[in-house]
């Protein structure tokens, strides 16, 4: 399968990169071309004009400070998983990259390309939904950040403009006491999850849980967060009540039915790994 | 002739370059396959999901279906053709993979090949946990993957003693 | 070299990037992009090709109405058969009416295949819909797949042995099941993909094509184009996996591309990408079974009676193969008492069935081992004293199964040893300690369970194949044979045997398979069949070309031929090496000369040549060179068999299932090369795994393959296939000079059986279809009432006082 015909554009810098997307008709951003480039080899995207910014030395850039890790649109999941402090300052990061693909997809790939692309199944969705981060996006008029909650708008739609350009993700910082990871259920190893969690718990002084909460991927077109702190508040990690947190998961997820999974199974699934998040992360 | 947009690449393979003038949507794979007549690299899906395709850019095992020529611009590319010595002696994955009988039809053979070589720069001595991450995304049909684990572990071997470390 | 693990002569050129696989060939040549029916079902009303011709690069569009002579015609039907009443194969392009998604409907010939597609996306079809049949269900139904036929029924056959209605109606127990397998696919990860060249002044054709039968590709060509045999060409060069999809033949693009090369006078290529390959070559798998089994209180078999409907998709092209191989080995290493097995096979909108490797055989042994773990469960016995009780025994062979087999012969087992098979595989996978092991999860809370799994497979099926032989002057031993090779290490098995036979080092054998040029008469590369049929074919000419050169040499060094051996190439005298001569001079003689062209030539000129002469050079019935030629043809099939165990791990909450042991033993008689006969075994399991816990074609009812590409067929990757460990035994074939079966399917055939029985084992309800995933899992614990949860000690949960 052999892509439509289009035109390609390598900017020098950002600003030429904005004027690129502003001016081209049917124009999209290439940066690590996993998600993209099957959709045009199976001729489902047609893109006119191809931007690549992969080579953006502004954008090839992991800034760990106060708030959290800032990720550069040209960093790929590869690069971000072996990034030390990084992953010291979000632990929750290099839990969920570990699910993404295969490590060859992952030496190309980018994370925020991942998230631009906005697929229910991306593991990177919920983390940063999880974590309330943010993306921010560039254009011609200026810079605008938005957060995971608006970033996420539909089914392979993120509120990335066609003019825009996604230069930047924050994954914040959990508190002091947080523990995370990242659980998932997949058909193969790599493949999109039929369901994962992100998974945040907040563990008090006496080891008792104070807060946990859960994003999931592939229950709805965009990451679904669930608090399940008045079910587990005040256990001990080995004592969470598991039918509990079941009981409430499922029956705030509504999942569909595909070709690989029924929506009973993949909610039966979201209520199990809450339980099994939960328990990995507090411990 | 044509109205697609062309360009004129260079493409440093196995440390050859190579100039190409090629238009924009070719892929990685079909340039190095018919523009520069190195068909080891295979193709299986050019979905990205099989790996018979994969080859290193800089050094780091990709998938050549999802690169467009153009986009690898002046990058060092090293295919299955680029393992073996000038004089011909085999790389130790090669050797490896034959020794341990890795192969039967050979189409996926390439790109497990790249993979365990990049590997085993970066991870002389692999444990089964790291070899099975490093070659999990690649299909073979064939060998059911029980000699190809070997293969790797093989290799490393045949690594270490001529590294002199063995 | 015989039962040697010996390294692989293709091994050099494919780990070097060097092999030559179709889409190797041919840059500079023109592409073809085949335009396909995105409907199941329709009439085509219109075709419009102006844009597409119009656009630059392109040299042709061309549908049916182009398509001069016997090109116009249906293609072949390979195999026919008395009961296959109803035949159907599709044209090279839809005339008038496609019957299938993916049915060729136009063919774009252009500069590159980026432009082919270009192309092929703007050539405008009209269709009208018609319903579409999908699934057996559709089939037994009203809508009708071909208009002229009043239903969908394309064939009724069966066997019956014996008396089945009154062994049932005698019988203590009987019991009635129902067992369902899913439509899967080869998925071969070399496409399917064509390569012709026309060269004009000679007016030859040479095709290259990645299939399994080039020399029977060959004869469909010339026959279709208008070619005598002598002018085409068809070889097989490195072929990417066939695994049975690429026996079938022609495909519309073996005939299109090799006209389209005669009739632009250029190179024409087409190369078959991924999403093509799901629906446009072939399926195999789905059929539905009724059983009724009638038994004794010991669990010993009174009679069984099977009815089963196979779906073949929109064509035949075929014949009844695939059910056929079902009804005939469904009763595997067993002694059944009366015995019937009817199927109707039926038409459906969808891609068409041919076999898949395995060939049916893997649904036959679902029905049979499902049964037996059924009567085991019904009586309270041991699955494994069942079947033992059942077991056809060493001495009762030749065993005459009274039904007539794939190959138009008796179903005749020649050789094996059940008991013995079954006895290992118990102690390989450590039967008997299982259920300990089962209980010391359990405890942990853990679903353990194992199933067992054992079938008879009838391998080297004629009617023959040949091999040719010759010793050049330079000492090269070129071997060719007419079926290819899809990586089974013919070139390796095939010289190890002439090295055995001829007394040549092995690295002096050259092998060339599936090139009509090189040896023009074979049938193909399935029903594991090659080394059986070419291996005995090639020992034959091997020893043909020994037995000449010892003539040969006896008169050159005066001595008597039984007097005379080779060694490493060389003809000496038994007990006295110095007096011998090569191969290489012993060739020179073998061919008298007028001309000397070479200095070892010389020796065998008229004038230099000992010579009698009351004798003519070149006497009566003999030829010259140091060659032959020979075939086998065997009576009929030699039956291999096997018994796979495997151990199980179904996670109590996600359903996922592991596999934790996979055993195999395997006998497929004496064994050429033990390194390639595990590499099929462990091959051949991993397909099984696939077909068993992840790969269906999944149809919607509009008759569209939702899960066209590798992202949602889900063939495995190395994290879900696990070691495997193989025992061989070896009952020797006594139908060939060499005692071998075949082993190319041998991995696959039971290993959906096998894990049925173990889930079901770890589960404790009915598994009665294939292929099962976790949330197939789910549903069934919830069906059954199963936990699908650890349960919870009470003091968890939140609402009650902690």
């Amino acid at each position: 399968m052999k892509p439509a015909p289009f035109e390609y554009h390598r900017p020098a810098d950002v600003a030429e990169a904005l004027d690129m997307l502003a001016g081209l008709e049917e124009a999209k951003v290439l940066a690590g071309g996993q998600s993209l480039v099957p959709l045009m080899n199976f001729r489902l995207a047609t893109p006119a004009h191809l931007v690549d910014i992969s080579r953006l030395a502004e954008l090839r850039h992991v800034d760990v400070t106060e708030r959290g890790v800032v990720v550069g649109a040209s960093i790929t999941h590869a690069e971000l998983m072996g990034h030390e402090a990084a992953n010291e300052a979000c632990p929750l990061l290099g839990r969920a990259l570990r699910f993404v693909a295969h490590e060859v997809v992952r030496n190309r790939g980018t994370t925020c390309g991942s998230l631009a692309h906005a697929d229910p199944s991306g593991e990177l969705t919920a983390v940063l939904a999880l974590l309330g981060g943010e993306v921010t996006l560039a254009s011609q008029s200026g810079e605008r950040t938005v957060g995971a909650a608006d970033f996420f708008v539909g089914y392979l739609q993120s509120a990335c403009g066609d003019e825009e350009l996604v230069t930047s993700a924050l994954f914040p910082r959990l508190g002091e006491g947080s523990r995370s990871t990242f659980v998932e259920v997949a058909r193969r190893h790599g493949d999109y999850a039929m369901c994962g969690a992100a998974a945040a718990v907040e563990v008090a002084g006496d080891g008792t849980i104070a807060a946990a909460r859960l994003a999931y991927i592939s229950m709805a077109p965009g990451p679904v967060v669930i608090d399940v702190g008045e079910v587990v508040q005040g256990r001990a990690p080995a004592d969470v009540d598991l039918a509990g947190m079941y009981d409430l998961v499922s029956s705030v997820v509504d999942p569909r039915d595909d070709i690989h999974a029924s929506a009973n199974y993949r909610r039966h699934l979201a209520g199990v790994l809450a339980g099994r998040a939960i328990t990995e992360a507090a411990a | 002739m044509s109205a697609e947009p062309t360009s004129e690449v260079t493409l440093r393979v196995n440390g050859q370059p190579r100039s190409l003038r090629i238009p924009h949507r070719r892929l990685l794979s079909d340039a190095l396959r018919h523009d520069l007549g190195l068909t080891g690299t295979h193709v299986g899906c050019e979905h990205g999901v099989c790996g018979c395709c994969t080859v290193l850019i800089d050094g780091s095992p990709q998938r050549s279906c999802l690169v467009f020529a153009v986009a690898a611009d002046d990058r060092d590319i090293t295919t299955v053709e680029g393992l073996a010595g000038a004089d011909g002696e085999l790389h130790p994955v090669q050797q490896a993979f034959s020794e341990c009988h890795a192969l039967q039809c050979g189409f996926c053979t390439p790109g497990f090949l790249m993979v365990a070589a990049s590997l085993l720069v970066r991870e002389p001595d692999p444990d089964d946990d790291t070899i099975t991450e490093a070659i999990a995304g690649n299909l073979c049909r064939c060998t059911g993957y029980v000699n190809i684990r070997s293969a790797v572990r093989r290799a490393a071997e045949l690594s270490a003693a001529i590294s002199g470390k063995g | 070299m015989f039962g040697e693990r010996v390294p692989r002569r293709e091994d050099r050129r494919l780990v070097t990037g060097a092999g030559t696989f179709t889409d190797d060939l041919g840059h500079d040549a023109l592409a073809v992009a085949i335009v396909r029916s995105d409907y199941a079902h329709a009439r085509i009303v219109s075709i419009d090709t102006a844009a597409a011709r119009a656009m630059d690069g392109v040299v042709a569009v061309v549908t049916h109405a182009d398509l001069p002579g016997r090109i116009a015609d249906p293609l072949p039907l390979l195999i026919p058969h008395p009961n296959l009443t109803e035949p159907r194969t599709q044209y090279a392009l839809a005339p008038d009416t496609v019957h299938y998604s993916g049915e060729a409907v136009a063919m774009v010939l252009a500069r590159d295949r980026y432009v082919a597609e270009d192309a092929a996306g703007l050539v405008d079809v009209d269709y009208e819909p018609l319903p579409a049949v999908v699934g057996i269900d559709a089939a037994l139904g009203t809508d009708v797949v071909h208009e002229d036929m009043v239903d969908n029924i394309g064939a009724v056959h069966g066997e019956t042995v014996g008396d089945v209605d009154a062994a049932l109606a005698d019988a203590p127990h009987v019991l009635e099941l129902d067992f369902d397998i899913e439509r899967s696919c080869g998925s071969a990860l070399e496409g399917r993909a064509v390569h012709a060249r026309w060269d004009a002044p000679d007016r030859r054709l040479r095709v290259y094509s990645s299939t399994q039968a080039p020399t029977s590709v060959r004869f469909a060509i010339a026959n279709i184009v208008g070619l005598a045999d002598e002018d085409v060409e068809v070889i097989a060069p490195d072929v990417g996996g066939g695994f049975g999809t690429k026996i079938n033949h022609p495909w519309p693009e073996e005939i299109l591309v090799p006209w389209a090369a005669m009739t632009h006078g250029v190179e024409v290529k087409y190369t078959e990408d991924r999403a093509e390959h799901f629906v446009a070559s072939t399926h195999e798998r789905a059929q539905r079974h009724h059983v009724r089994v009638g038994f004794d209180d010991e669990g010993r078999i009174l009679g069984l009676d099977v009815s089963f409907v196979h779906d073949h998709g929109a064509y035949t092209p075929y014949g009844l193969i695939c059910p056929i191989i079902t009804t005939t080995q469904l009763p595997g290493p067993y002694k059944l008492g009366a015995y019937r097995c009817r199927f109707r096979s039926v038409y459906t909108t969808t891609v068409p069935v041919t076999p898949y490797r395995g060939a049916a055989r893997p649904q036959a042994v679902f029905v049979m081992e499902r049964t037996m773990d059924r009567v085991a469960a019904h009586l309270g016995l041991d699955r494994l004293e069942v079947r033992r009780r059942n077991l056809i025994q060493p001495d009762e062979f030749p065993y005459d199964l009274h039904m007539t087999f794939q190959d138009g012969r008796p179903t005749i087992y020649d050789s094996g040893n059940y008991p013995e098979l079954l006895e290992r595989c118990r102690v390989l996978v450590d039967w008997d300690g299982f259920a300990a092991r089962k209980a010391a999860a359990a405890a942990e809370g853990r679903r353990l369970g194992i199933g067992f799994g054992c079938y008879v497979e009838g391998t080297g099926v004629g009617p023959y194949e040949g091999g040719h032989i010759r010793v050049e002057t330079t000492g090269r031993v070129q071997v060719a044979t007419g079926l290819s090779s899809q990586g089974q290490g013919h070139e390796t098995v095939f010289a190890q045997i002439v090295a055995d036979e001829l007394g040549v080092p092995f690295d002096s054998v050259d092998v060339v398979t599936g090139d009509t040029r090189r040896f023009p008469y074979a049938v193909g590369t399935f029903a594991s069949r090659a080394a059986v049929m070419s291996g005995n074919a090639i020992a034959e000419a091997a020893r043909a070309v020994r037995h000449k050169a010892l003539r040969i040499a006896a008169d050159a060094l005066e001595a008597s031929v039984d007097d005379l051996h080779i060694v490493d190439g060389t003809v000496e005298v038994r007990g006295t090496p110095a007096r011998a001569i090569p191969l290489t001079q012993v060739a020179v003689l073998s061919n008298p000369l007028r001309y000397s062209f070479s200095v070892e030539a010389r020796a065998a000129t008229q004038f230099a040549a000992v010579a009698d002469p009351d004798r003519p050079p070149v006497p009566d019935g003999e030829e010259p060179g140091l060659e032959a030629r020979a075939w086998y043809s065997p009576v009929r099939s030699t039956f291999a068999s096997g018994a796979h165990a495997a151990e199980v791990e179904v996670d109590v909450a996600t359903a996922e299932v592991r596999i934790l042991r996979y055993c195999v033993v395997h006998d497929c008689g004496r064994i050429i090369n033990p390194m390639i006969v595990e590499g099929q075994i462990h091959g051949g399991v991993a397909q099984g795994i696939a077909g068993a816990l992840y790969e269906r074609m999944a149809y919607d009812e509009d008759g569209n393959l939702q899960n066209a590409s590798f992202m949602d067929f889900l063939m495995p990757y190395c994290t879900e296939v696990p070691a495997i460990e193989i025992d061989h035994m070896e009952t020797p074939s006594p139908l060939n000079p060499l005692g071998i079966k075949g082993a190319g399917e041998a991995g696959v055939i039971p290993v959906p059986a096998v894990l049925a029985a173990a889930i079901e084992d770890a589960e404790g309800y009915p598994v009665v279809r294939m292929p099962l995933g976790p949330s197939d899992i789910h549903d069934l614990r919830v069906a059954n009432g199963v936990a699908t949860r650890p349960a919870e000690p009470a003091a968890r949960r939140s609402d009650v006082p902690g």
